[in-house]
């Protein structure tokens, strides 16, 4: 700028907007979801509340009531749920917090700048999808008070299928955070969200024997696939009857069709992908 | 560079809402290097013509280039040679000033040895580079507002907007980023646009617009424009006005009206015209003010009102609800 530069203008080149931009672009905003989550450690605590709340206290009060069925430990049974439903909130949040980005004017700091729409969200949802993944690594050190074994393969998919699961929720965020104008009315919307997409999923309840509509409604929430890979995997690495996972792990069923869980993976995949889109949609049409 | 003719050409331009037209027709070159002043009341369509400038609003009519770019046609060419200085902050308050100069540095796509160096020019000269590990929450209104300014400049861009950059400061704080601005044309060739109703701060630019109602009603330098009113400006407050009024014009045939509380006119030499206006007025007159032209002159001059009863007569601009719904 001073003397040392004698033709400024040309001191910064801002290169025509290739992948690699594209792909730096996203890198920063997921690096500033990582930088936020690691100057805000009360979150990581809070967070942990509803969880253990769930587990250990609803977990062990119906326990006693189902304990006669199987030789499951209904908290067993429950651990999967309660990871799905941790990540559940967590990535909500993580999306709807656009809504803040908008408040604080950021948001707009981020949509002038001369990169595609899809590489912001993409970083955003990363950057969520990040942050939820790593508070549910606390959760699934857990899984021995659940009689849950440490099994290195076990927490690896298990790792890959929460974050897959986290995405598709925080997109599912950024897609309503597009529409939300005011903070005060972003936290109401996610309960209105996430409340049925946690009871209709299949993680709080088994999905065996349930009367026709609820059967219909949960095989219509993508959320019951991201859960039941996450059951299945769990279930996968316990020594139980088939009876017993018969009742508790009962799988999805298309009219009598089992669906494969690679196919209820690639479902929740398809989800991130037609979220993200309409999220993005959104965004370049508010801009 | 593409286009040296000219850093913004604008042709016809129109926004229409609804019903208001916000711009109606605005034609103008602002010239590379110079730093030029969008001046006029609040929803006098200023922001509306800078967000159509930035490529952040579409227009109604009319064509619009920054930097040699069409802002319609090739949006992400302006944008990259641009820099925003917007009226609302876009700061992220949880990071630190450097971590904000960094973020907008990989989002513009700057190589990554050049930004390191450009941050440490552009914080050094809005005098933040002391500041830069600290979070923006601990910053003051001013220094935020410098450090976006330093945020606009990090790619240099041919091109600073700033919208309204002294809105909701204090006078101090705003003599003080008019300085940053100066100093920032003593050092590199830059373009820039600026808007703002503040009157006095227009003095600081080449080259003023004055907007009223979507239309440009005058465009020169300050001097210009102030020596062609040629005129003083003398307020008195009195106990009738329009008795005042009715006198002023059958005895001196000066032109008369209430402006800010008081009766105002233009007169040359006023200083020397105050011994007569007490001889020649009946009205009891309690105070007299004379003042030399300023841009508030000018303003009154071609709109036929002062900025202030300009803004008092207009409710809310458009634009202003639409920037808060983004």
């Amino acid at each position: 700028m001073t003397a040392v530069d004698p033709t400024p203008v040309a001191a910064v080149r801002v290169p025509a907007a290739g992948l690699r931009h594209q792909v730096r672009a996203a890198a920063v905003v997921w690096q500033r979801e990582m930088i936020r989550f690691g100057r805000d450690r009360s979150r990581i605590v809070s967070s942990l509340a509803q969880p253990v709340l769930f587990l250990f206290v609803l977990g062990t009060g119906l326990s006693s009531l189902i304990a006669s069925s199987g030789d499951v430990d209904f908290r067993t049974f429950l651990f999967p749920g309660v990871l799905a439903t941790s990540v559940l909130f967590t990535a909500a949040f993580s999306g709807i917090s656009m809504v803040w980005d908008r408040e604080f004017g950021f948001l707009r700091e981020m949509l002038v700048a001369p990169v595609s729409t899809t590489a912001i969200l993409t970083g955003k949802c990363l950057g969520g999808a990040t942050v939820a993944t790593l508070q549910s690594l606390i959760i699934l050190a857990l899984a021995p008070l659940v009689g849950v074994p440490y099994n290195l393969v076990m927490m690896v998919k298990l790792v890959g299928l929460l974050f897959l699961m986290a995405f598709m929720i925080c997109a599912l965020g950024l897609f309503l955070s597009a529409r939300v104008k005011q903070v005060q009315s972003a936290m109401p919307l996610v309960q209105l969200t996430i409340t049925p997409l946690m009871f209709l999923s299949g993680s709080l309840f088994p999905l065996s024997n349930l009367p026709g509509w609820l059967h219909v409604a949960t095989t219509l929430n993508p959320m019951t696939y991201a859960v039941e890979p996450i059951r299945s995997v769990v279930f996968d690495h316990l020594d139980l009857s088939p009876a017993a996972r018969a009742t508790f792990d009962p799988g999805i069923t298309w009219g009598g069709w089992q669906v494969p869980v690679p196919l209820q993976v690639a479902i929740v995949a398809a989800t991130c992908l037609v979220l993200l889109g309409l999220a993005v949609a959104r965004f370049a049409r508010t801009e | 560079m593409e286009n040296s003719a000219a850093a913004i050409t604008i042709r016809g331009l129109v926004k229409r809402f609804k019903q208001v037209e916000a711009v109606a027709g605005i034609d103008l070159d602002v010239r590379p290097g110079e730093t030029f002043g969008f001046l006029g009341p609040n929803g006098a369509g200023k922001s509306t013509t800078i967000k159509i400038l930035c490529t952040l609003a579409d227009a109604t009519a009319g064509t619009a280039t920054v930097a040699g770019f069409d802002v319609a046609r090739e949006r992400n060419q302006v944008r990259r040679h641009i820099g925003l200085v917007f009226q609302e902050p876009t700061l992220d308050a949880y990071l630190t000033a450097e971590q904000n100069l960094r973020f907008h540095g990989e989002l513009y796509g700057v190589d990554r040895a050049t930004a390191a160096q450009r941050r440490q020019e552009v914080l050094t000269m809005v005098d933040l580079w002391e500041r830069r590990g600290d979070l923006v929450q601990t910053f003051s209104g001013g220094m935020r507002r410098r450090l976006e300014i330093a945020r606009g400049l990090l790619h240099s861009p041919r091109v600073l907007f700033l919208d309204e950059p002294t809105i909701g400061l204090d006078p101090q704080t705003r003599a003080s980023i008019w300085d940053y601005l100066k100093e920032l044309h003593r050092r590199q060739e830059i373009t820039v646009f600026v808007t703002t109703h503040y009157m006095d701060e227009a003095e600081h630019c080449d080259r003023i617009a004055i907007v009223d109602q979507g239309h440009i009603v005058a465009l020169d330098t300050p001097a210009a424009l102030k020596s062609g009113i040629g005129k003083d400006r003398v307020q008195i407050t009195c106990d009738d006005d329009a008795l005042a009024i009715e006198e002023l014009a059958a005895r001196f045939g000066l032109e008369a009206a209430v402006h800010e509380g008081a009766v105002t006119f233009a007169v040359a030499e006023g200083a020397a015209f105050v011994p007569q206006l007490f001889a020649g007025l009946a009205v009891a007159i309690n105070s007299v003010t004379v003042t030399r032209p300023s841009l508030d002159d000018v303003f009154l001059a071609y709109t036929g009102k002062t900025i202030r009863d300009a803004e008092a007569a207009r409710p809310m601009s458009p634009m202003a609800f639409a920037a808060r719904g983004r």
